[in-house]
């Protein structure tokens, strides 16, 4: 599964809202920080884009939908052409294009490099043939970035290709799957016989799992969340303020408390964690496999605030409260604390963090090969 | 020791795992979550046909005079159905009080019950208190032979199916004195009682309460007026034991789902449950599960025993379930990847009742202080 912004009450955004920040930003020059400033970043230092991070965080601004700036941006800057970097970063930049990741199916999910959505050149096309799932947010997206099979002999890391498609292309079928949470963020991806221009390969043919690797250390640096997280952690401590136990305020309670500052404990040490590997990182070294602490830890973190969060709520973590019935709703009897919607839902949701972008077993796995050399 | 199940028991196991096998397969069950009812009154009627709905009742009353034993047996098989219709909030919890009430009360309520045709629901939660049952704000104030009920009562477990309720509330005292409390029977039609009904992320339903000057005659008080606290958690602590039940049940299929999902997984090659690292947290989930089945037992045989002892099982027992809920729940996501987050599979679902049973009647925190308050 392809991470996603897991803070949200995601359901009720429409493709605008979603925008609406990046347009803001695009405006102002400062929508790709993480980027050359040749190709439209901003040229911050890895200081001045943590303050830019936290503060975007403290203000509660709407995420940032990653697939385009943070995954495909950086690997078009790495490998793709002259003309790819012309067309694909310019719609990034602007918002215009909205970018999906085609990767997992349903036989390939941890076991990635055993994809079999076929991709056959004929003549100046690649002709596909597959189904993609856990795709987030395709039923917005413009394009996609997706890993096919070129080749079946040798080792299947070796038969792999990254090819952008246009996702209005004949033959595409995008079907929601709706989440134990009740919203629909992923989709299974059907493409038959779906027409792709060859210059719409990135980098050269069978070298996608490459591609793919780096787009997944990336992705996992700019996982741990951190300013996010402490964002959340803020809110957890309002919520214990302003719930009860025994006539004391919830955050007076010890035992609460102190799973409170078990979970800052946690928090501060990621975020020193992260200040560590970015600073590696500005020096040119990285982002190596410990990336992988930051994708495991950062996740756990953010699961465990929801956690905490439904626990806070106590008796109104139960009702579903979807946004239709809040419509349908009269005011005479409300239900619960406006603070209390959604967070049995965005704690269900939240699980999928530690299964998205590498699950954290393979994070593990990498972290004993690589760094620990089992 | 011997804890294997007579007979009869059995025999009582395999009537509801056919009813759950005929009329609440997955599919069935979604079907009945998502009508507009939220529930299926048909099952009721087989509930009462089964004579399900009189299990606890005395043969006085009508009922099949069966002990904590069986209700743990039905509330388990209930669990492995996620069965929604409220058959603890009715049968156990309700029925509980109404079993201890006055003769005039039981004849003129217990076969109502029993029949089928009265659903019943617990109004105790409000919003300030959290899980302690005492912290009171709802009240009560005798007006002749009349109590005249003020208040509001929160996450109300199965309301939008019950035509009554019991209510608890202060007759004396302040805010979170035991003393002073007193257990009310309500008719949903009274005059003054507002509602307003949802439903919960967990496929079932609840209702908000609020109580305006609604009079019900003196003759509805169970007990004692001002009495009510040590019945309520006597009542409460039958119910945590019925609820443990439940959820052992349902800890149950998603352990077998796991397994079953991990030996037919293939990624790398193989298995996934060939992964020593996946094996071994299957074994955690199977040990959680075994030591919720032990505290589930103690705590259904330990119910009659003086209040120090119930207290501390039926403390240990919901402390026990909430942890293996949670670590199994999570877990049995985690292993199916992807697919245990979707709707479509029924693990997410198990997870989520697992997931609201932790914090039903007190979370662990809370219990974990009970427990070492008992002495």
């Amino acid at each position: 599964m392809a991470r996603r912004i897991w803070w949200n009450k995601r359901t009720d955004l429409t493709r605008e809202d979603m925008l609406s920040w990046h347009k803001v930003l695009y405006k102002k020059g400062w929508i790709a920080p993480q980027w050359p400033e040749e190709y439209g970043g901003t040229g911050w230092n890895i200081t001045q884009r943590y303050i830019w991070d936290q503060e975007c965080a403290n203000a509660g601004t709407t995420p940032l939908i990653p697939f385009g700036l943070t995954m495909l941006g950086p690997v078009i800057i790495g490998f793709g052409n002259e003309d790819q970097k012309d067309w694909v970063l310019k719609g990034i930049l602007s918002g215009n294009d909205w970018w999906c990741q085609g990767y997992s199916e349903s036989g390939a999910g941890s076991d990635l490099a055993s994809l079999r959505t076929k991709a056959e050149k004929v003549g100046d096309h690649y002709i596909v043939n597959g189904h993609k799932t856990w795709t987030t947010l395709a039923q917005f997206a413009d394009w996609m970035f997706c890993l096919v099979r070129t080749k079946n002999d040798g080792k299947p890391q070796e038969g792999i290709s990254f090819l952008l498609i246009d996702m209005k292309t004949e033959g595409i079928d995008v079907k929601p799957i709706i989440t134990l949470d009740g919203g629909h963020e992923v989709n299974e991806v059907f493409l038959e016989d779906v027409k792709v221009p060859a210059e719409n390969l990135v980098g050269e043919e069978n070298m996608g799992w490459t591609i793919a690797k780096f787009l997944l250390g990336n992705e996992r640096t700019g996982i741990a969340g951190v300013a996010r997280s402490k964002k959340a952690v803020e809110r957890l401590k309002d919520i214990a303020s302003s719930e009860y136990i025994d006539g004391e305020n919830l955050i007076n309670d010890s035992d609460f408390n102190s799973k409170i500052a078990d979970l800052e404990v946690d928090l501060t040490a990621l975020e020193y964690t992260e200040l560590r590997t970015l600073a590696k990182e500005s020096k040119g070294e990285g982002p190596g496999a410990e990336s992988s602490i930051l994708k495991i830890k950062g996740t756990e973190i953010q699961q465990r605030i929801t956690e905490l969060t439904m626990e806070a709520v106590g008796h109104y973590s139960n009702p579903y409260l979807t946004p239709a019935f809040e419509r349908q709703g009269s005011n005479y009897l409300t239900i619960g604390p406006d603070y209390s919607h959604g967070v049995a839902q965005n704690y269900f949701n939240t699980r999928k963090t530690s299964i998205y972008g590498g699950s954290n077993e393979i994070q593990k796995n990498i972290i004993a090969k690589m760094v620990l050399g089992l | 020791m011997d804890f294997s199940f007579s007979e009869e028991q059995t025999l009582l196991r395999n009537t509801i795992q056919s009813f759950i096998q005929d009329n609440y397969d997955f599919d069935k069950r979604q079907a009945i979550v998502k009508s507009e009812e939220g529930m299926k009154q048909e099952n009721w009627k087989q509930f009462a046909e089964l004579g399900l709905l009189g299990l606890p009742f005395s043969e006085e009353d009508g009922g099949l005079n069966f002990g904590s034993v069986e209700t743990m047996i039905v509330a388990e098989e209930f669990g492995k159905g996620l069965v929604v219709e409220p058959y603890i909030q009715t049968v156990v919890t309700c029925g509980g009080f109404l079993r201890r009430a006055s003769a005039s009360i039981k004849e003129k309520y217990i076969p109502g019950i029993i029949s089928g045709e009265d659903i019943w629901a617990f109004a105790y939660a409000e919003p300030q208190g959290r899980y302690n049952l005492n912290d009171l704000t709802t009240t009560a104030t005798l007006d002749g032979d009349h109590y005249i009920i003020n208040g509001y009562k929160s996450v109300v477990s199965g309301g939008p199916w019950a035509n009554k309720f019991i209510v608890s509330v202060r007759t004396s005292g302040d805010q979170r004195d035991s003393d002073g409390i007193s257990v009310l029977i309500v008719d949903k039609n009274s005059e003054g009682l507002s509602i307003r009904d949802y439903p919960t992320v967990d496929g079932s339903r609840a209702s908000e309460i609020t109580l305006e000057n609604v009079s019900v005659s003196k003759d509805e008080l169970i007990g004692e007026e001002g009495k009510g606290a040590e019945l309520i958690e006597l009542i409460v602590d039958e119910t945590i034991a019925a609820i443990c039940s439940e959820a052992i049940g349902a800890m149950k299929v998603l352990n077998d789902a796991t397994v079953e999902y991990c030996k037919t997984r293939k990624q790398f090659g193989q298995p996934i449950g060939k992964f020593q690292v996946l094996q071994h947290r299957m074994v955690d989930m199977f040990m959680q599960y075994e030591q919720s089945v032990s505290m589930t037992y103690m705590v259904n045989l330990k119910l009659d025993e003086e209040y120090a002892e119930r207290r501390k099982a039926a403390s240990g027992a919901k402390v026990q379930i909430a942890k293996a809920a949670k670590f199994i729940g999570q877990s049995a996501v985690q292993l199916h990847g992807g697919m245990g987050m979707t709707d479509e599979l029924n693990v997410g679902h198990y997870f989520k009742r697992l997931s609201m049973i932790e914090n039903s009647y007190g979370n662990i925190d809370h219990h974990l202080k009970k427990y070492s308050s008992a002495g």
